[in-house]
């Protein structure tokens, strides 16, 4: 199969196991964002994808062929550093140059290359500057550059954008996703930032504490979250205790008719999105609640209301404005299909 | 953090103390053995006032220049040495564990401790024919009978090389802990092998500090009298040698002094050639 397989992969470092068991399968020419909290061992495992750890067990595979044991320098892949990593005692063209002068390509074939890449990053003109003359995004751009300068089977990125400010973050995830879907080429990158992660990916790989919790494309990890972590991590949301018998589902001390929920479960949590906490007047709805703030962002605004003992968060848009204020009662209206039903 | 540059005469009151200790120690005796330099020697005595050129005169001879030529190429060999052997070792050491790292650098410092005298002595008994390493390789049966290794060029330059090498590993030592992991491991992702990236990377990105290292050696290389006494021939002699000669043997302070300035000019002009070069190379 061609693509990226990783089996049953575990990282131990003395007695602290990074990464647990991880399996994990990136087709060929897809998207892969490693999202968690840091701490969370997707570094460690980007690592040990580009050979600078080896797993402790488990296997890595390449296009069906075992590379577990195949060092860093002859797995021919791209990489960009956290850190970027740009050779300082280098021009921004000898940088990007380097992997070919590495394997031995000619220098009229370097030149060539350079200027396709740098045209390619919008920095046609560049190559004779040194890096150090460069701005954040630049920078960032030569590194990605460098990283692609032999077509590699495998482009990794390890929080690439983590040093831009926020509106060039925002950017760059756009550009990099078209870059890649523009050269088809296998991607992951590791990033503790669910907007990036959402943008950018085919696939998201939600991890904590070196185990996947979840691994699925964005809309689906954000409307169906396998657990609570998943749920909690990605955007906002409610956790919200029920109770089930044999008739249905009691949410809030309220039945909420067809919800349905796995047979032999007595108790557990559900998830729902602020977005689809509808308030209504009170008596209109099942459960009823007290306003206790509300922060009105202009784009949204968002109402906390508590009921049963509860913190309830709504968001609703200007246009759909509820007209409320705090110490007002609230009907609260949850529809079954939006509620999500958590592994505990 | 910038500051402000010393306005005022009493803003450059902290120097007074530094200055002073620097005229004192430094520019007095420097200018008196550059004054001396001039002076005529007095056989029954010591030397009196005058201005003649007669001891730079006496020293522009082949055997002088010899010396000088030899001091010169000891030197530049004892830093090269010190710098192949101190940048790898030391680009290992910095990536080693902490405890590693301080064991070694301790060792290191304990060698600083030790005098010129003891190392010389210490390494004439190493190539000495009866208690030196020969026997070992003897008993190992790679040589069938122990050897004299000393005196010899071989021997001064093992130990000169081994008394300023642990000088090297310290200046090296802070540049290639601050030398930034990641870049070696780039190095590594884009096709380079470990020993490709030293060389790509690691060397280039230090072009620098090696440099620095490579005039401080020299430096510290020339300076040298005693090495090459206890394990050289008199024809591996260096100018230090014969200055120390001229003045405490022969009593001939003028020429001593005239010597020791020429030697400090010639450094001094081989050192602005390196600064000079290397900046260059960086404009490049």
């Amino acid at each position: 199969m061609s693509g990226l397989t990783l089996q049953n992969i575990v990282k131990q470092f003395g007695q602290f196991t990074a990464v647990k068991n991880v399996e994990l399968t990136v087709p060929h020419g897809t998207f892969v964002c490693l999202l968690g909290p840091s701490g969370c061992g997707k570094t460690t495992l980007m690592r040990m994808v580009a050979g600078l750890d080896l797993p402790t067990s488990g296997a890595i595979k390449l296009d069906g062929k075992d590379i577990t044991n195949v060092p860093t320098h002859k797995r021919d892949l791209g990489m960009v550093f956290q850190s970027l990593a740009l050779f300082p005692h280098l021009t921004v063209g000898e940088n990007i140059a380097y992997s070919l002068r590495i394997r031995g390509v000619g220098k009229e074939e370097q030149k060539k290359r350079v200027d396709e890449l740098l045209s390619m990053i919008h920095l046609t003109g560049y190559a004779d500057r040194p890096v150090a003359k460069l701005s954040g995004g630049q920078r960032q751009r030569v590194a990605i550059a460098r990283a692609l300068a032999i077509s590699p089977k495998l482009f990794l990125l390890d929080e690439p954008l983590s040093a831009l400010d926020a509106k060039l973050r925002e950017a760059m995830q756009v550009e990099l996703r078209q870059l890649q879907q523009r050269l088809g080429i296998t991607t992951i990158v590791v990033t503790h930032d669910q907007r990036e992660a959402m943008t950018m990916a085919d696939t998201v790989v939600v991890m904590n504490s070196g185990e996947i919790r979840q691994a699925a494309a964005p809309v689906e990890i954000y409307r169906r979250p396998a657990d609570t972590f998943v749920a909690d991590f990605i955007g906002m949301t409610n956790l919200i205790d029920f109770s089930a018998d044999g008739a249905g589902a009691h949410v809030l001390g309220a039945a909420i008719p067809g919800l349905s929920v796995p047979a032999g479960l007595k108790s557990g949590i559900i998830s729902v999105r602020p977005e689809d906490v509808h308030l209504t007047a009170p008596g209109n709805a099942p459960v009823t609640g007290t306003v206790t703030f509300v922060r009105d962002l202009g784009g949204t605004i968002e109402t906390f209301v508590e009921a049963a003992g509860k913190q309830i968060v709504a968001v609703s848009m200007p246009n759909a404005r509820p007209d409320v204020s705090v110490g007002q009662s609230v009907g609260i209206q949850l529809n079954p299909d939006d509620c999500v039903v958590l592994k505990s | 953090m910038r500051r402000e540059a010393p306005q005022k005469l009493t803003d450059y009151g902290p120097l007074v103390f530094p200055a002073g200790m620097l005229i004192v120690f430094f520019v007095v005796p420097f200018a008196t053995m550059i004054a001396v330099s001039f002076f005529r020697r007095d056989p029954s005595g010591f030397y009196t006032p005058d201005f003649v050129f007669d001891n730079y005169a006496r020293f522009l001879s082949l055997f002088f220049g010899k010396v000088l030529g030899f001091s010169l190429f000891l030197a530049v060999t004892v830093a090269i040495c010190c710098v192949v052997l101190a940048v790898p070792f030391t680009y290992l050491l910095s990536r080693a564990k902490r405890r590693t790292q301080v064991l070694w650098l301790v060792a290191l410092l304990s060698i600083l401790s030790l005098s010129e005298v003891i190392i010389g002595f210490a390494w004439s008994t190493l190539f000495s024919r009866t208690a030196g390493i020969t026997n070992l390789l003897v008993m190992l049966g790679i040589m069938d009978q122990p050897v004299a290794l000393n005196p010899s060029f071989g021997a001064v330059l093992t130990a000169m090389t081994y008394q300023a090498l642990p000088y090297t590993v310290l200046v090296l030592y802070p540049a290639l802990v601050r030398l930034d992991p990641t870049l070696t491991e780039a190095a590594r992702t884009l096709g380079a092998s470990p020993v490709k990236s030293f060389f790509t990377v690691v060397v280039p990105a230090l072009r620098n500090t090696i440099v620095a290292t490579l005039i401080m050696v020299f430096i510290f290389a020339l300076g040298s009298y005693l090495l090459p006494q206890i394990l050289g021939r008199p024809q591996h002699w260096t100018l230090s040698v014969l200055i120390t000669d001229q003045a405490i043997y022969q009593s001939n302070m003028p020429f001593a002094a005239a010597m020791a300035v020429f030697l400090v000019l010639v450094t001094l002009g081989l050192v602005a050639l390196t600064v000079i070069a290397g900046r260059k190379g960086e404009a490049a």
